[in-house]
C-alpha cells in the first residue's frame, strides 16, 4: 500500500515526537527533576510507528517497560504522558503509574508494563475480544528480545495459534536483554524462527526502516483479518541509550551508539527516502521538526508547573467501589 | 572493625561461601551481565544492585550463571540443582517478579520435603530486592515477604542492617531448607561494622536493638532504622521502648516478642506493606492471643494503606510508613493508661 503525503507526514511526526520526547527526557532526568526508573525508546521509533500507523483506536497494543514510543505511536496525549512521568496529578494515570505504567485503554493502549513478558498474554486476550466482536480489529503484543525467553510469551503465542486469535507479536531486538547481549540470551538467535515453531508465520525486518516495518505490519493485519490467526514480526533495531537512564552500558563497545546513530537512525533514513522518492519536501519535514520541538517544550513546561497529587489520591482508584 | 554497606556485606557473604563450598552456585538475570555484549567486558553488571560483583571473574561461568529473563526457569532450575546436590543462590532482580515464578516457589520448592516424606532437602536461597521509596512504581517496589511467610516450608529473611545481612546470608546458604532472602533496596548503601571473617546469624532469633519498659516496637527491614528515628525523638522526652527486629519472619522469634510485651504491655508493629494479612497483623494476633492479659492498650499496626504503591514521589512518601507515623503510634499506645 502506497502511503499518501498526509500519512507520511503523520508517520514522520510521530517518529520525531518520540525522538524529541526521549532526547528531552534524557536531558531532564540528568537534572534530577524526574523521579524513578526511565527506559528510553530513542532509536526504535520506526518499529512503534511502523506497527501503529495502520491501527485505529479500536485496535489494541500491549507495551513494555520501554513504552513511551508505543504510547506516542498509538496516539496517547504527549502532554499527559510528560505529566505522568513527572508524577503529576493530571498526568495520564494521575501520577500513580509513572513511566513504566503509562496507559490509555480508550486509545487501545493496554499499558506499558514493568514485568518482562507481562504484556503478551494481555494482548492475546484483547485479540480474543476483537475476534468475538468480529469487526476486523487486531491486537499487538510488543516485546523485546529479552521477553521472548519468558514462559508467559510462549504460552501467549501458543494460545493465539490454537484460538486463531487476531494477534500480532512484535519482537523488537535491540541487541540487549537489559545488560546482557541478546545473542547470549536467545538460544536459537532466531526469534522469528521461534515464533514459526509455534505455528504462525513470522518475518524478520529491518527495524530502522519504517517502510519495511509498515509493510510487514500490513501483511500481519491481512493475515489476522483473514481469520488465520496470529503472526510475528521480528524487528532488528537499536537503542540509543542504556537499559535505563543511569546505566553505564559497560556491555557496549564505546563507539557502538555513535555508529548506530550514523547507520541505524530511522529518522535519517526516513528523510533520505523522502528525498529520493520526492515524496515530501524538506521544508515540510523541517516545519514538523519545529512543531514537535515546540510541543515537547510546552509539555515539559506544563508538566513542571502541574499540581502534584495529594494524600486524598493515595487510596482512590484501588477499586470502583469497596 | 571494617565498615561495610549492606550491599558489600551480602557480596562478601557470597564470595566467602562460594570459596568455602564448591556446591554453591549463583544464577540470575545480569548477575554478571556483559555476555554477548559488544564491549567484551566479561562482567558488565555484577547484578543490577552490584550484589554479585566479582563472582564471575573469581568462580567462572559454570558457577556464576548469567541467565535470560526467565524467572520461572531461574527459580525452578535452582530448585532442581538443589535437589541434585548443589546449593544454589538464585537472584530474582525485584521481589515483584516473584509473581512470575510463584509456582516454582509456592507449589514446588516449599513443598518438596513434606511431599517427599522428609527424605530430601532443597537447600536453595532465593535472593531478591524489595521495597518502596525509590519511585519505581507498583511493579518494582513491593515487599511481599508476608505472602511467602504464609507458605509452610519456606524460611523468610528480612535483614535490616549490613551485619545481620552477612550473617543471615551465610546461614541461608548453609541452611538445608529453602530460604527466601529479602534485601531492601534503600538499605543497600547503609553501613555497619561487619567482621571480615565468615559468621552466621541464626534464624528465629530476634535482635533487641533497644531496651525500655514503656512499649514494645517490632519492626522489619527498612522500618527498623525508621523506628530508631522515632525512638530517638521520643527518648528526648524520656520515653524508652524495646525495639525488636525479628530478622526472620519465618521462623519468627515469638518468645522475644511475647516476653517484651509481657513486660511493657504495649505493642507497636511496623511493617512496610498493606495491612491485610500482613506481618503486622500476624504479630498483633500473636500478642492478642498469647499475651492478652498483659496488654494495656490496643496493639498499633503501622503499615502502608490498602493500596498499590504509587509512582509519584508526592504519593509514595505517604504510602511508606515513616518515622512520624511510628512516633504517633507509639504515643497512642502510651496514652492508654
Amino acid at each position: 500500500m502506497q502511503l499518501n503525503p498526509q500519512q507520511l507526514r503523520d508517520a514522520y511526526r510521530r517518529m520525531k515526537t518520540i525522538r524529541e520526547f526521549e532526547e528531552r527526557l534524557h536531558v531532564e532526568i540528568a537534572t534530577g527533576d524526574i523521579p524513578g526508573f526511565t527506559h528510553l525508546y530513542a532509536g526504535q521509533e520506526a518499529v512503534a510507528v511502523g506497527v501503529c500507523t495502520p491501527l485505529t483506536d479500536a485496535d489494541f497494543i500491549a507495551s513494555t517497560h520501554r513504552g513511551h514510543g508505543h504510547c506516542i505511536a498509538k496516539g496517547c496525549d504527549v502532554v499527559g504522558m510528560m505529566k505522568e512521568i513527572y508524577g503529576r496529578r493530571d498526568g495520564l494515570c494521575k501520577g500513580k503509574g509513572g513511566s513504566m505504567h503509562i496507559a490509555d485503554v480508550g486509545k487501545g493502549m493496554l499499558g506499558a508494563n514493568a514485568i518482562v513478558g507481562g504484556g503478551p498474554p494481555l494482548a492475546v486476550g484483547a485479540a480474543i475480544a476483537c475476534k468475538v466482536r468480529g469487526e476486523g480489529h487486531v491486537s499487538v503484543a510488543f516485546g523485546g528480545d529479552g521477553s521472548c525467553n519468558q514462559g508467559t510469551v510462549f504460552e501467549a503465542m501458543n494460545l493465539a495459534v490454537v484460538l486463531k486469535a487476531p494477534a500480532i507479536f512484535v519482537f523488537e531486538d535491540n541487541g540487549y536483554s537489559e545488560h546482557t547481549g541478546a545473542s547470549s540470551a536467545v538460544g536459537s538467535k532466531d526469534i522469528s524462527g521461534r515464533a514459526r515453531g509455534f505455528g504462525m508465520p513470522a518475518e524478520r525486518v529491518d527495524g530502522s526502516d519504517f517502510f519495511a516495518v509498515h509493510a510487514a505490519m500490513l501483511r500481519a493485519i491481512a493475515h489476522a483479518r483473514s481469520g488465520d490467526g496470529p503472526s510475528a514480526i521480528e524487528a532488528t533495531t537499536t537503542r540509543f541509550y542504556g537499559h535505563f537512564e543511569g546505566d553505564p552500558q559497560k556491555y557496549r563497545a564505546k563507539d557502538e551508539v555513535a555508529r548506530h546513530r550514523e547507520t541505524m537512525d530511522c529518522l535519517k533514513r526516513f528523510r533520505a527516502r523522502m528525498e529520493t522518492d520526492r515524496a515530501l519536501p524538506v521544508a515540510e519535514l523541517e516545519a514538523i521538526d519545529r512543531e514537535v520541538a515546540a510541543l515537547i517544550d510546552s509539555a515539559v513546561a506544563e508538566a513542571k508547573a502541574a499540581p502534584l497529587p495529594t494524600d486524598a489520591d493515595l487510596t482512590s482508584d484501588v477499586y470502583i467501589n469497596y | 572493625m571494617p565498615q561495610l554497606s549492606m550491599r558489600d556485606a551480602i557480596n562478601q557473604a557470597l564470595h566467602q561461601e562460594m570459596a568455602r563450598d564448591p556446591r554453591v552456585i549463583v544464577l540470575g538475570e545480569d548477575v554478571s551481565g556483559g555476555a554477548g555484549g559488544t564491549s567484551g567486558e566479561r562482567e558488565a553488571s555484577g547484578g543490577i544492585f552490584g550484589i554479585t560483583k566479582g563472582l564471575l571473574p573469581r568462580f567462572g561461568a559454570d558457577r556464576v550463571i548469567n541467565t535470560p529473563i526467565s524467572e520461572s526457569a531461574i527459580v525452578g532450575a535452582a530448585a532442581g540443582a538443589a535437589l541434585a546436590g548443589l546449593r544454589p543462590v538464585a537472584e530474582i532482580m525485584f521481589a515483584d517478579f516473584v509473581g512470575v515464578c510463584m509456582d516454582q516457589i509456592y507449589n514446588q520448592i516449599a513443598k518438596f520435603r513434606y511431599m517427599f516424606g522428609g527424605k530430601t532437602t532443597c537447600p536453595v536461597v532465593i535472593r531478591t530486592a524489595m521495597g518502596a521509596g525509590m519511585n519505581m512504581g507498583a511493579q518494582h517496589s513491593q515487599t511481599i515477604y508476608a505472602l511467602l511467610t504464609a507458605v509452610p516450608g519456606l524460611k523468610v529473611v528480612v535483614p535490616s542492617n549490613a551485619y545481620d545481612a552477612k550473617g543471615l546470608m551465610i546461614q541461608a546458604i548453609r541452611d538445608d531448607d529453602p530460604v527466601v532472602f529479602f534485601e531492601h533496596k534503600a538499605l543497600y548503601p547503609r553501613k555497619a561494622e561487619v567482621p571480615e571473617e565468615a559468621y552466621t546469624v541464626a534464624f528465629g532469633e530476634a535482635n533487641v536493638l533497644r531496651e525500655g519498659d514503656d512499649a514494645t516496637v517490632v519492626a522489619f527491614g527498612r522500618m527498623v532504622p525508621f523506628a530508631e528515628k522515632a525512638l530517638d525523638t521520643l527518648a528526648k522526652e524520656g520515653v524508652k521502648c524495646d525495639l525488636i527486629d525479628p530478622r526472620t519472619t519465618s521462623p519468627l522469634d515469638e518468645e522475644a516478642i511475647l516476653e517484651s510485651v509481657g513486660n511493657t504491655g504495649r505493642l507497636v508493629v511496623v511493617d512496610e506493606s498493606p495491612p491485610r494479612c500482613s506481618i503486622a497483623a500476624d504479630i498483633a494476633a500473636l500478642a492478642v492471643s498469647r499475651a492478652f492479659d498483659s496488654l494495656q492498650a490496643p496493639v498499633e499496626q503501622v503499615t502502608a494503606p490498602h493500596a498499590p504503591i504509587p509512582f509519584s514521589p508526592a504519593l509514595e512518601r505517604s504510602w511508606v510508613p515513616g518515622p512520624q507515623k511510628i512516633e504517633a503510634a507509639i504515643r497512642r499506645v502510651l496514652e492508654k493508661r
